[in-house]
């Protein structure tokens, strides 16, 4: 344990801080496809990972399809344009995937009204078969006879290993806080998660289709009865969460630059744990414990060392639930209030 | 595909039906047919029965992760199944198990398997009771993550710490004392009480085959069925002790928490206390588990062979064989961990048929492939107060 390496030196203080906000941003945007889905279903989607991970592909398949598969390394500047394509193109993805998972592995079992444990299983089971379709990737389009054409982008024989986006994209250093330089990538990263943010909170508790959403949080049978399309809502909150993952995806690629098929779980289940510290079901709880959760767990490696990095996250965890059990800011969806 | 829907949805019922005719027999009858049942078990990695028998990979070795997985999905059916808590780091339990009894025989003491066993399972007990004592407070949904955030640091803290054995793991650990004439020092006669051949089979045709023999009672590195046996043997007893709690004040307990927490709680059922002897129970039964993983054939752990995969396989077992039957939660087990062993020629797509399969199991059967009986009257009876609500004939 070394307390020195983060309290010491105010300025190493304010670059751990920054540098965990920053993953804190990632975490806070993933975090929304499970509160949500959490606040409307009170179900854990398992396979929201999942989603996130085929988003981070779809962002190196758009630079490979726009700029070929010789690395480079550009200024964020010089990416901007093909970045903005892999956003629509990761958000569309991941959308999709996510409307897939609810067509096929929750919504019979809503309609049958089974048990909480039973949807788990059921996303488990998904999450491993998108796992382990993105790792097969080129068997399946050998099956079609497409491996080589498609070879860029399923990695014949390698489908399994890192997938690395061809374009490195170069952060340039714009200005300091203390000791660190806050490059163009971190300010565009917690910036887009902020905006997203305040824009997704004001459609749950502005628009018509947020009403929607809240009202079927909160008792699903009256809110059916007042005339909310309720698979409509879960949908759309499923939609919205793919999106967001998607979004995510797109930031988490412009700061990592690779990928690989199982990269969304480690991922995924330090979101679940953001979005359960802040409070499940209530989005702003989802920004405050995905920020809190990069801050500390930077802190947290800084101290004792960064092997001990999910550790200090998992034990923020059950301390923050043992003192407060609903999370930092309570849990309800269905409260929000407009 | 009609037929094999029609025979799992029947699963049930002829699984009662198969459990009445067993129970209206006579009582030297049923020790009979007990004890056959048991026999077969006993011999099947002997039997290697054609159509069973996995090509490619000893039979044997492929049985005992059978029964290790039964045991571990036993253990959890009683944590998820009789006391409804989502146990998602069971994979931890198990890890502490195979961890305690690697240590104390051979990494910092050379203490005989059988005195460690206990051990082991008095210390993963132990860690079960400090784990869930404050986290069996909070919620339900919540036990699940903070569960799976024990598994996690479990894993991570035998990685890093030195004493532990680290990443490289800990290898060498000895096997279960052999019996025979002379089993241990120099002059050792390796071959045990007397040798049980095996079956060999051309088509349809069985052969004996003598070559091959297992030492009756001889853990070695070549043979993995008395590992088998020997597992199969603490399956028995923790099947039967799992009986006699499912049946005693302690199970109605259980059942009552399960069902309703706060109903419970107003019936004068300290919840919390049983709860908190459930995780335990359970924990150490998984804790068994690992220890006898730790000292079988191969004799060797390290971190990467208690992955967070692992703990969903378990749940997904004890979900899978229909959550709060014991019969259930071993066939459940046994499924999972035979099933990706048999169709190794699909070795690079099992965990995604696995995967797959877990999800249309899921949607098509939500209440497992053997349910409790309990479970399927209550649906039964549902079923016909709402007919009679809507004014349909029964």
């Amino acid at each position: 344990m070394d307390l020195g390496a983060l309290f010491g030196n105010f300025d190493n203080f304010l670059s751990f801080t920054m540098g965990g906000l920053v993953f804190g941003a990632i975490y806070a945007l993933i975090a929304l496809g499970y509160t949500m889905v959490y606040g409307v279903l009170q179900l854990i989607n398992f396979a929201h990972s999942e989603v996130f991970m085929f988003g981070t592909f779809a962002v190196a398949w758009v630079f490979v399809l726009l700029h070929g598969t010789e690395s480079a390394t550009w200024s964020l500047g010089k990416a901007l344009p093909i970045l903005l394509v892999a956003l629509v193109a990761a958000m569309l993805v991941s959308a999709a995937i996510a409307l897939l998972l609810e067509r096929f592995a929750y919504r019979p079992l809503i309609k049958k009204n089974a048990p909480k444990l039973i949807a788990l299983i059921s996303a488990i089971g998904a999450s491993f078969a998108l796992s382990e379709a993105m790792g097969l990737r080129d068997r399946f389009a050998g099956w079609f006879g497409l491996d080589d054409n498609l070879a860029d982008y399923v990695s014949p024989d390698k489908a399994r290993d890192v997938y690395s986006n061809p374009v490195t994209i170069q952060p340039t250093n714009l200005f300091k806080i203390g000791g660190y330089s806050v490059s163009d990538v971190d300010l565009v990263i917690i910036v887009a998660a902020l905006v997203m943010m305040i824009a997704l909170d004001q459609i749950v508790r502005r628009t018509r289709f947020g009403r929607g959403i809240r009202a079927t949080a909160q008792d699903p049978e009256a809110a059916a009865l007042m005339g909310v399309n309720s698979t409509r809502v879960v949908q759309g909150t499923f939609l919205i969460g793919g999106l967001m993952a998607g979004a995510a995806a797109t930031l988490y690629m412009m700061k990592i630059g690779s990928t690989r098929q199982d990269a969304g779980f480690i991922l995924g289940v330090k979101a679940f744990t953001a979005a359960v510290m802040g409070g499940i079901g209530n989005l702003r709880g989802a920004l405050l414990g995905g920020l809190l959760l990069g801050v500390m767990e930077n802190w947290g490696a800084a101290v004792f060392g960064s092997e001990w990095r999910d550790v200090v996250a998992f034990v923020l965890l059950v301390l923050i639930l043992l003192v407060r059990p609903s999370g930092l800011l309570g849990e309800s969806l269905g409260k929000a209030r407009a | 595909m009609t037929t094999v829907r029609t025979f799992v949805g029947n699963l049930g019922e002829n699984w009662d039906r198969t459990v009445d005719r067993y129970n209206a027999q006579s009582k030297p009858v049923k020790i009979l047919l007990t004890t056959l049942f048991t026999l077969f078990f006993f011999a099947l990695p002997l039997l290697r029965p054609p159509v069973l028998t996995t090509e490619g990979i000893d039979f044997g070795s492929v049985m005992f992760r059978v029964a290790a997985f039964a045991l571990v999905a036993l253990g959890l059916n009683i944590v998820i199944g009789y006391a409804g808590l989502l146990d998602l780091g069971y994979v931890g339990f198990y890890a502490v198990g195979a961890y305690t009894t690697a240590v104390l025989t051979v990494y910092h003491g050379s203490w005989p398997f059988f005195l460690a066993l206990p051990v082991a399972i008095v210390v993963t007990m132990i860690t079960g009771v400090i784990l869930g004592a404050p986290t069996l407070r909070v919620r339900g949904d919540y036990l699940a993550i903070v569960t799976l955030g024990f598994g996690e640091i479990i894993r991570i803290c035998v990685t890093n710490i030195e004493w532990l054995g680290a990443a490289a793991g800990i290898k060498d650990i000895p096997h279960p004392n052999s019996i025979g004439p002379n089993p241990e020092g120099p002059f050792a006669d390796k071959r045990g009480l007397f040798d049980i051949p095996r079956l060999e089979w051309d088509g349809l045709i069985p052969s004996l085959d003598h070559k091959r023999a297992t030492h009756f009672l001889t853990f070695g590195s070549g043979d993995a069925i008395p590992y088998y046996w020997l597992l199969l043997t603490a399956l028995l007893l923790v099947l039967f002790a799992d009986r006699l709690i499912k049946a005693s004040r302690v199970g109605r307990a259980w059942e009552a928490t399960r069902e309703d927490e706060d109903a419970a709680e107003l019936m004068g059922v300290p919840t919390f206390k049983y709860k908190l002897m459930a995780f335990a129970l359970g924990a150490a039964i998984g804790g068994m588990s690992g220890s006898f993983f730790a000292s079988g054939q191969g004799g060797y752990i390290n971190p990467q062979s208690f992955p967070l995969l692992l703990s969903m396989l378990f749940v997904a077992a004890v979900i899978v064989g229909g959550s709060g039957n014991r019969w259930g939660a071993i066939a459940g087990g046994a499924l999972v961990a035979y099933l990706p062993e048999r169709f190794r020629e699909f070795a690079d797509y099992r965990l995604f048929f696995f995967g797959l399969a877990l999800t249309v199991l899921a949607v098509w059967r939500p209440e497992g492939l053997l349910p409790p009986r309990r479970t399927r009257r209550a649906k039964s009876v549902e079923a016909k107060i709402e007919a009679l609500e809507e004014g349909e004939p029964v």
